[in-house]
């Protein structure tokens, strides 16, 4: 039996299939629900609807009133409500779902209006596919297979226009293959509010292109590449390295800021070629920053850290924990522990058991930068809320929090290209202690410590054990240094900005040489007395669950991967430092409207 | 860029007759054209300034209408029609007398910069065919010996500028 629909869902009838969906859906989107397939191009749930390609026409029909006195006509052969159905199709997208509207996408008339759009959208397609990056991803070929009639009637010349504008620095338009859909104006336009794109010479010869003198170099440009439904606007970067297909897709987090944007990470054997966007409606709709898809790029860089080092020595993790240890034990009582907000929750729970067991007092570098109100906000540190989730930190402090504002949604046009101007510190305890001489030997988790202002002189009075993805001058300091995997080649989670725990997965393997934190931190803990953990993501989240509060009932398997809401209320009395950035208002703020 | 006062002070009382702005692009298009006889491209940039949008929503509506121009004209504008009537009753004809009389092709600015010569489609004066407009004046029944007689009043009303 069938559920009465709740009060703000309407039930509509797809192909003779009622389901109720909620008022106003479109018809594309109601379909969906439904299980329906109706082809588009230029719509797209996150844009506003302009209806230019005409791809997802239906046939739409309300239920026959009498117009004089309303009464419900009814058809005597089936015994229903008479059904008016209007002659000509609509398009879906534009149609909002009624009580009682009926569609249909089925019946040979639509079958004839997509093969007549998809016939005029391949007059003056190139049919480059074997040599289109699109291809794979395209959604005109998928549709040309799908709906359209499989062979061409076209024996005229087809249209010549650009084949390789540089929109900006790195986005490339071939013009030919654009179907006019204008998704990346309205994107421009809407999301990023820098409306530099545009057709010009409309009608036969329409090229998209920016304003002359103008670029495209906003930094979500590359959205543009991902929403474009044709080969039209393809990445410079990725352009011509590799097809897709070949690709195997690991779900990420873009560890950039603590917004923790949702991405897919492609990578085929073991090497990253691409970052793109993951939709989730709550954090980065289907968005995601230039800068966040540039990050693999340090992941095979010369800097990274390969070798397991005592005292400049290459060595054995074995060899380098007893080094550690026997470091720390000497120094006991005088030591400290910097932890990261670009590590995850499971490796910040392992570095506060380490801290814990030889009695360190523990710091927190934090990163601070002018958000862009979008999807990068002023605190560039993936996790610190993962590090008050965990208890590694209960408050903090940021470099230069006088000087940083949080930023407001930038005006239009003026959108940095990258950003940039990250300031990074507040060690100004630690360095207090190191001068006082009660601090001997320091502990930086994935921490340049003299990037986070410590000076070379103070770190040359302690003895540094790092562990750490690349080289810097702490690790060129440290007594111990023991490399470690980046995010891309790990399991863990980080908590976001609005406390929501997500996950990410291991794209590729570390490169030789470079150990596990999770394992370096454990194999650390163990070595100076305390319990033995789990290094492994899924065993070490009971012990998690039972000894983290807001993390309780939790396995790291049902975390969903939209990621899940912690209950935030023990910090709401901390100032945190973001300003608004999409589906996130600052509790002041958010207090203030209420 | 410089506008006339005239110009200026027409562009301020056009705006306001448009409930939103963004209406006022084309008969600010056609204002500067007429002061400045072509759409220079500081002009794009200075009338979204004016309208509050950006660049490229001006520029879309220059390259989408064939008689805005982007490059500067002749002195005198000679627009041959073309359409039906007149293509039939000799426009073709009349064109190439006026070509051969100022040296110059259809499109482009004479030598002597005097003036520029396109087709055009219908002027609306099909009983008369074929019919050429000189600036704002109408010239009907255009056929070689008038365009000889027009190009010999142009270039006599150019001797007597110089």
């Amino acid at each position: 039996m069938i559920a009465a629909p709740k009060p703000d869902l309407v039930t509509v009838n797809i192909d003779g299939r009622e389901i109720a969906v909620p008022k106003g859906t479109n018809v594309i989107e109601a379909a969906r629900l439904a299980g329906v397939d109706v082809p588009y191009y230029c719509y797209h749930p996150k844009l506003t609807v302009v209806g230019n390609c005409r791809m997802c026409l239906i046939e739409m029909g309300m239920p026959a009133v009498d117009p004089a006195t309303k009464a419900p006509i009814m058809d005597p052969a089936t015994g229903k409500q008479k059904i008016n159905w209007i002659p000509r199709p609509q398009i879906g997208c534009a149609t909002n779902a009624a009580p009682g509207l009926h569609i249909r996408t089925n019946t040979p008339q639509i079958k004839d209006c997509r093969e007549g759009v998809m016939e005029f959208l391949l007059i003056n397609h190139p049919l480059d596919c074997p040599i289109c990056d699109q291809a794979g991803e395209c959604k005109l070929q998928e549709q040309a297979t799908g709906y359209g009639r499989g062979y061409s009637r076209f024996i005229e010349q087809k249209n010549v226009k650009p084949k390789r504008t540089q929109l900006g620095p790195r986005v490339t338009l071939d013009d030919e293959r654009c179907i006019l859909c204008s998704r990346c104006i309205r994107f421009c336009k809407e999301i990023v509010r820098d409306d530099v794109l545009g057709f010009i010479d409309r009608g036969s010869y329409s090229t998209l292109t920016c304003h002359p003198g103008r670029m495209l170099t906003n930094n979500y440009s590359l959205n543009t590449v991902d929403i474009c439904p044709v080969g039209a606007l393809t990445s410079t970067d990725f352009r011509f390295k590799m097809r897709v297909w070949f690709l195997k897709q690991t779900n990420s987090i873009d560890t950039e800021s603590s917004v923790g944007a949702n991405t897919v990470v492609w990578s085929r054997e073991g090497i990253i070629y691409r970052i793109t966007p993951r939709r989730n409606d709550m954090v980065n709709d289907t968005w995601v920053s230039d800068s966040a898809r540039e990050l693999y790029k340090p992941v095979r860089a010369a800097d990274r850290l390969t070798a397991i080092k005592i005292g400049n020595v290459d060595s054995t993790l074995d060899a380098a924990v007893k080094a550690a240890a026997d470091l720390l034990r000497a120094n006991a009582g005088a030591i400290a522990v910097v932890g990261s907000g670009r590590s995850s929750v499971e490796e910040q729970f392992l570095t506060r058991k380490l801290a814990e067991v030889v009695k360190a007092s523990i710091h927190f570098v934090s990163r601070v930068a002018a958000g862009d109100g979008i999807l990068i906000s002023s605190d560039r540190n993936p996790n610190t809320r993962g590090a008050l989730v965990t208890g590694l930190i209960s408050r903090f402090e940021h470099a230069g929090s006088a000087g940083v504002r949080p930023a407001s949604a930038e005006k239009a046009g003026k959108m940095p290209a990258l950003p940039g101007g990250v300031v990074t510190g507040a060690l100004s305890e630690l360095a207090a202690r190191i001068d006082a001489g009660t601090i001997k030997a320091v502990v930086s988790i994935n921490e340049d410590l003299v990037a986070a202002d410590l000076t070379p002189a103070q770190l040359a009075k302690v003895a540094v054990i790092h562990v750490g993805t690349h080289a810097n001058a702490t690790s060129a300091a440290a007594k111990v240094v023991i490399p470690t995997t980046t995010v891309f080649e790990k399991n863990g989670t980080f908590v976001n900005q609005q406390f929501r725990i997500q996950k990410f997965y291991k794209a590729v393997p570390g490169p030789a040489g470079a150990v596990d934190d999770l394992i370096a931190l454990e194999r650390l803990g163990t070595a100076l007395g305390a319990a033995a953990a789990a290094t492994e993501v899924n065993a070490l989240w009971t012990t998690l669950a039972a000894e983290v509060p807001a993390l309780r009932t939790m396995t790291f398997a049902n975390i969903p991967d939209t990621g899940l809401l912690l209950d935030a209320t023990p910090w709401t009395g901390l100032h945190f430092i973001e300003g608004e950035t999409l589906h996130y208002k600052p509790a002041a703020a958010a207090a203030a409207k209420a | 860029m410089n506008l006339k006062p005239e110009t200026l002070r027409r562009i301020d009382e056009v705006i306001p007759h448009y409930p939103v702005k963004r209406s006022a692009v084309l008969p600010l298009l056609h204002l500067i054209q007429e002061d400045v006889g072509y759409i220079p491209p500081e002009a794009t940039e200075w009338v979204a300034q004016k309208l509050e949008l950006q660049p490229i929503n001006v520029y879309e509506v220059v390259t989408f209408y064939p008689m805005f121009r982007q490059k500067p004209i002749g002195r005198r504008h000679i627009r041959v029609c073309r359409t039906l009537s007149c293509a039939l009753m000799g426009g073709y004809k009349a064109c190439e007398t006026f070509e051969k009389e100022f040296d110059t092709h259809r499109g482009e600015v004479s030598p002597d910069g005097e003036v520029t010569i396109e087709f055009v489609e219908c002027l609306a004066s099909c009983g008369t065919a074929p019919v050429v407009m000189i600036d704002d004046a109408l010239h009907e029944k255009v056929d070689p010996a008038k365009a000889k007689e027009l190009s010999a009043q142009i270039k006599q009303q150019a001797g007597q500028r110089r």
